[in-house]
């Protein structure tokens, strides 16, 4: 017994003291303007991208052109630099908790990719500092880019009205439709629904073709995130109502989610969707290639989809016809002016940014470098032959000229839209919504379904306090 | 666990397995009883030697084809999921479906291009072959030493450990896991890996191992202690060739799970170009999450061939059992 | 005492019954003689002691300030990661009052019963049993495929069986011609239970393998004698012989099932978490939900349970003595 005795009581005794290395090492005063004149610099990057798998366009951006490129340029004032890219191509979440880990300890890289509803909860957990708090001095402020980012997007890599981080670009939803399909059931080419039951009219003259869903719309678990961004939000906000409110209140068992559940029960028990898709694993990605072979009616996703799915030579689930046969309309609110601040027409934007590591030995220069990455040339040879929304107005105009579905988005839908609070307990909070569509599609009513949710709610946050409920 | 001398009988039965019944069992009594009879074994068959039959039984027929379904069903549900990771890498278009592929190397051209599938692939190995050298000395170290010596506990304290190895090996301990390899400046090393690594296998390892050590017998153990061999000369030489079973085995198991094993390296090592396989093969989805199916089954194939060619290697040269002293 | 030198060739006299130990507190039939082969506490000690260490440092550390986590509110994110409270034993009643932890356990208790103790022990036990008198080749196909299924690494295994089982364009369903038939969906349980079965197989097999292989032949002749059915030989005469064996085995793979968290690549938790069996729940409740004293706290909460089952194997074990 000795023996095991002895290794366990070793084994608490080094736990014991190990806690006390549990919290984050309290915040030290850095100067940021410390090694501001080295000559010899190494910065580090990371992203989740990877040449030759995830987000492969960035990686190879970042190998290809914004090292060399910037190497150079410093060359030219004598000051010698050395950058890396940690590349990454893994699950957002594990990624998160990877740099969580890195930015804990101060270790890991210089500019961080970060998604942008992540900004509070490291902000909360002190990995991140605001960007004049890192780079000191007023060179944050005065950047001339901040011009060229809108507001709304700036606020998505910003927690308590500081910049955190700068954006890396934007996206917005709208629902695209079949218009082959329409014709066929006679709804009109330039379709564009102004309430929901516009849309649900144009489901249910569709249900008569045959092998064809009416309507995608994203629900239950299986698709993570995706059902909270291209489904439940949206309608959300088409309701008048943020999931969290500035009265910082979240939204519990209201009229407004009830709404919201009420339109999934009406498309998923009437056979204007399909149920058993949104339970599947690959469900998704499924949804996107019944679309590509003209099986899906009308769909609501992100501009990615248009971009990076559907495109008809690179994409992932390509379709030959997109440019003819997919039309796009805005998500209208319930009803016209319905929506939040009395819009007629939502949408929700996501996107991500980077950050600068508060530990970083070289605060000046990697401003100096997150501030190239996202000047006017850098962002342009990102998007390179392909076409985005990026962060900046400027290069929109340039590059989105001949993209008509990008140029809407970024001058209709980008304006209206509105974003998720950046909250340490959002994912928790999605996911329990997540659960409340997955239990209407699969029978619950939506007032039990609302009821469940709000139970879930408590216990995520903790008691009734936070939450708005009538 | 088997007996003492189950190796011997084992032996003599695999010898014997296929010779009629008055084979090597048999007290030397007995023979000479039926050596007394003479007579009686010219004549007729004697009761206690079955033949088997000329002409088999309808029951025997039934069961043979009994046997061979039940083979034939076995070796199907088996290998019908496999059939996918052999056809799909040589398809042109490769879906979620198993169907005559339409022939191409392609899929391979493209894997080559990416600049961290080939790396990653030998930086698997040299984890694999790491951790498995750890475990297997140290495991033949300890469990020789548990299993000859009664140390007080040594029950208690395998058994607690292999409940702590399974805390170990799940997500929860992935947070001190890091912090602690940050104190120590693991980071980003391989060998960092390695250790963790195993530090987790290696209980179940002991474990196994000791078992399979209990059931040597302990004879040529004395008998070199008699000649004045030292304990290490003892374990080099008399214990070690007759474990060699046991030791493959572990090695096996201990490469199998670290070939597999994503979580560990994918938090300590920073470097893409120091991961190994089981964490690249994750990259191979596009952004929004759909799987490169060309990627993913030609990846596949490649990663598990290394594996299957080590375990047709140990099988061939050692055999693979996790127990008993029994030579296959 | 001069022996002869190769085990195979020595005729060593009939032994009693074996001590059918796994790890067990008997010793081998040496009359409970420790230390037979003078190696000294010390050097015994020395033997040890590299394993030991590798193993404080890199296994008993970290586990133990995991469960200490499991009494605080630490996130990896967010106010609690900079400065967790003590929460005592807050997590623990948390968890035995959610609903969602307790079908957890229902549903990995489930699993471990039927592709483990019923299903591994079985179908690797009739394996074993059948292959005795397979010719050669029969016998080395039908081990290598089995051991294949347990050697390829789990991210590939389950997209095998994510293709084997696809609604659309499965195999299963093209063979059974049952299109859209969705097996994750309708039967989630069922289809990683028998995923969970083609998976561990072969340890089994393995075992009872050599198990069968040590049962006198000379009991198994006298049986055939006398006119013994197979079952009756089954279970008079081989039963008792690898008793021990069973025992042992069963409570490996009970172990290594329990934590298994291969089925999440199949089904991430199942159709509305029908399959989200314990390592899974603590997947979602850590990593996604951020939630790591939590999680930490039902690991330990899984370590009690793998202990309650690892004594129960442990008490049946001594009882069969």
């Amino acid at each position: 017994m000795h023996r095991s005795v002895c290794a366990v009581a070793l084994g608490s005794v080094l736990a014991l003291t190990a806690t006390a290395c549990l919290g984050s090492d309290p915040e030290e005063e850095q100067d940021s303007t410390r090694n501001a004149d080295a000559t010899e610099v190494s910065l580090t990057i990371t992203a989740n991208a990877v040449a030759g798998g995830k987000n492969a366009e960035e990686a190879e951006w970042i190998e290809n052109y914004v090292i060399p490129t910037f190497i150079e340029q410093q060359a030219e004032d004598g000051v010698t630099v050395t950058i890396e890219f940690q590349s990454s191509g893994v699950d957002d979440e594990e990624y998160k908790s990877r740099i969580a880990l890195d930015l804990r300890t101060g270790s890991g890289a210089d500019i961080v990719s970060i998604d942008g509803i992540w900004v509070g909860e490291f902000a909360d957990a002190g990995y991140i500092q605001p960007l004049t708090d890192v780079v000191g001095g007023d060179l944050v402020d005065e950047w001339d880019g901040w011009e060229q980012i809108n507001d709304a997007v700036q606020a998505n890599m910003s927690f308590n009205d500081e910049r955190y981080g700068v954006p890396a670009g934007s996206d917005g939803r709208v629902l695209f439709f079949n218009k082959a399909l329409f014709a066929q059931a006679g709804l009109p080419e330039d379709w564009q629904p102004t309430s929901w039951e516009d849309v649900l009219e144009a489901g249910r003259a569709l249900q008569g073709i045959e092998g064809v869903t009416p309507i995608q719309l994203n629900a239950g678990t299986a698709m993570g995130e995706a059902t909270t961004m291209q489904g439940a939000l949206p309608l959300l906000v088409g309701t008048g109502a943020e999931i969290y409110g500035e009265d910082e209140l979240w939204q519990g068992n209201t009229q407004n989610i009830r709404d919201v559940l009420g339109l999934y029960e009406e498309i998923y028990t009437t056979g204007l969707g399909d149920p058993t898709l949104q339970q599947e694993a690959q469900g998704r990605d499924k949804s996107f290639a019944e679309f590509a072979a003209g099986q899906i009616g009308i769909l609501m996703e992100g501009d990615y989809f248009w971009r990076s799915v559907i495109e008809p030579t690179a994409g992932v689930a390509p379709m030959p016809t997109r440019d003819e046969d997919v039309g796009y309309a805005m998500v209208p609110a319930m009803e016209p002016g319905s929506g939040i601040n009395g819009q007629d027409f939502v949408s929700m934007s996501g996107g991500g940014g980077r950050v600068l590591n508060p530990a970083t030995e070289f605060p000046q220069q990697a401003w100096e470098l997150l501030a190239f990455m996202n000047s006017a040339e850098a962002t342009k040879e990102l998007v390179g032959d392909g076409a985005r929304l990026t962060q900046r107005d400027d290069v929109n105009e340039e590059i989105l000229a001949n993209d008509p579905l990008l140029s809407f988005i970024a001058e209709e839908v980008v304006p209206l839209s509105a974003y998720r609070p950046g909250l340490a307990v959002y994912p928790e909070v999605s996911l329990a919504l997540q659960q409340a569509t997955l239990d209407v599609v699969t029978g619950v009513s939506p007032e039990d379904a609302a009821a469940t949710y709000q139970t879930a709610l408590e216990q995520v946050l903790g008691g009734a306090d936070d939450i708005a409920s009538d | 666990m088997s007996r003492e001398d189950g190796s011997i009988a084992a032996s003599a039965s695999e010898r014997g397995a296929d010779r009629p019944v008055s084979g090597a069992s048999e007290a030397p009594g007995k023979s000479t009883t039926v050596a007394a009879e003479p007579n009686q074994a010219a004549g007729q068959p004697e009761p206690a030697r079955p033949s088997p039959p000329p002409i088999m039984t309808p029951r025997q027929v039934v069961g043979r084809i009994g046997f061979y379904t039940v083979i034939a069903l076995a070796t199907a549900f088996f290998a019908l999921p496999m059939l996918w990771l052999v056809s799909t890498p040589f398809d042109d278009t490769p879906g979620l479906s198993i169907s005559l592929p339409d022939l191409t190397l392609n899929n391979f051209r493209d894997l080559m291009d990416n600049p961290y599938a080939l790396g990653s692939l030998l930086n698997s190995i040299v984890l694999a072959v790491g951790a498995a050298l750890l475990v297997v000395i140290f495991a033949a170290l300890a469990s020789y030493s548990l299993s000859r010596v009664k140390i007080p506990g040594r029950d208690m304290l395998l058994y607690a450990l292999l409940l702590l190895s399974s805390i170990v090996t799940g997500t929860a301990a992935m947070v001190p896991i890091f912090l602690m390899m940050f104190q120590l400046g693991l980071i980003d090393s391989q060998i960092g890996v390695i250790l963790v690594l195993s530090g987790g296998l290696l209980p179940a390892a002991i474990f196994i191992l000791k078992d399979f050590v209990d059931t040597i017998p302990k004879s040529y153990e004395e008998s070199a202690r008699v000649f004045g061999a030292s304990s290490f000369q003892i374990l080099r030489h008399i214990v070690v060739p007759v474990i060699r079973p046991g030791l493959a085995t572990i090695a096996v198991w201990t490469v199998v799970n670290v070939w597999g094993n994503f979580l560990v390296p994918f938090i300590l090592l920073r470097d893409t170009d120091k991961q190994p396989a089981a964490v690249l093969m994750r990259t191979f989805y596009t952004e929004g999450g759909a799987p490169n199916l060309a990627l993913i089954s030609t990846f596949s194939l490649l990663y598990s061939i290394p594996v299957v060619l080590m375990y047709l290697f140990v099988n061939r040269k050692y055999g693979f059992r996790f127990h008993g002293g029994i030579k296959s | 005492m001069a022996q002869t030198t190769s085990p195979a060739t020595e005729a060593a006299p009939d032994e009693p019954d074996e001590s059918a130990s796994g790890g067990g507190t008997r010793d081998p039939a040496d009359g409970g003689e420790t230390d037979v082969v003078g190696l000294g506490k010390w050097r015994a000690s020395a033997f040890v002691a590299p394993a030991m260490v590798l193993v404080a440092v890199f296994l008993v550390f970290p586990a133990l300030w995991t469960l200490y986590i499991g009494v605080t509110n630490y996130r990896l994110t967010g106010v609690a990661a900079r400065t967790p409270e003590f929460v005592g034993l807050d997590n623990y009643t948390q968890a035995l009052g959610d609903a969602n932890f307790l079908n957890s356990l229902y549903l990995t208790l489930v699993f471990v019963l039927f592709s483990a103790v019923i299903g591994q022990n079985g179908l690797g036990f009739a394996l074993a049993w059948r292959l005795q008198d397979a010719r050669g080749w029969v016998k080395r196909l039908v081990e290598s495929l089995v051991l294949l299924a347990w050697i390829l690494p789990s991210s590939i295994v389950a997209f095998l069986w994510i293709a084997l089982l696809d609604r659309d364009s499965g195999t299963l369903n093209a063979l059974l011609g049952t299109p859209g038939l969705a097996w994750l969906i309708e039967y989630p349980m069922a289809s990683i239970i028998i995923f969970n079965i083609w998976r561990g197989t072969a340890f089994s097999m393995l075992l009872y393998s050599a198990a069968l292989a040590s049962v006198p032949p000379s009991q198994l002749e006298t049986a055939r004698l006398v006119g013994a059915s197979r079952w009756q030989t089954l279970r008079d005469i081989v039963f008792p012989h690898v008793r021990g064996h069973v025992l042992t085995n069963t409570l490996l793979i009970s172990l290594w099932t329990f934590n298994d968290f291969t089925p999440f690549l199949i089904t991430a938790g199942g159709p509305n978490g029908r399959t989200e069996i314990l390592p899974v729940y603590i997947y979602n409740t850590a990593i996604t939900g951020g939630e790591m004293g939590y999680g930490a706290a039902v690991s330990l909460i899984m370590l009690v349970i793998n202990l309650i089952i690892a004594m129960f194997y442990l008490r049946l074990l001594r009882e069969r003595k």
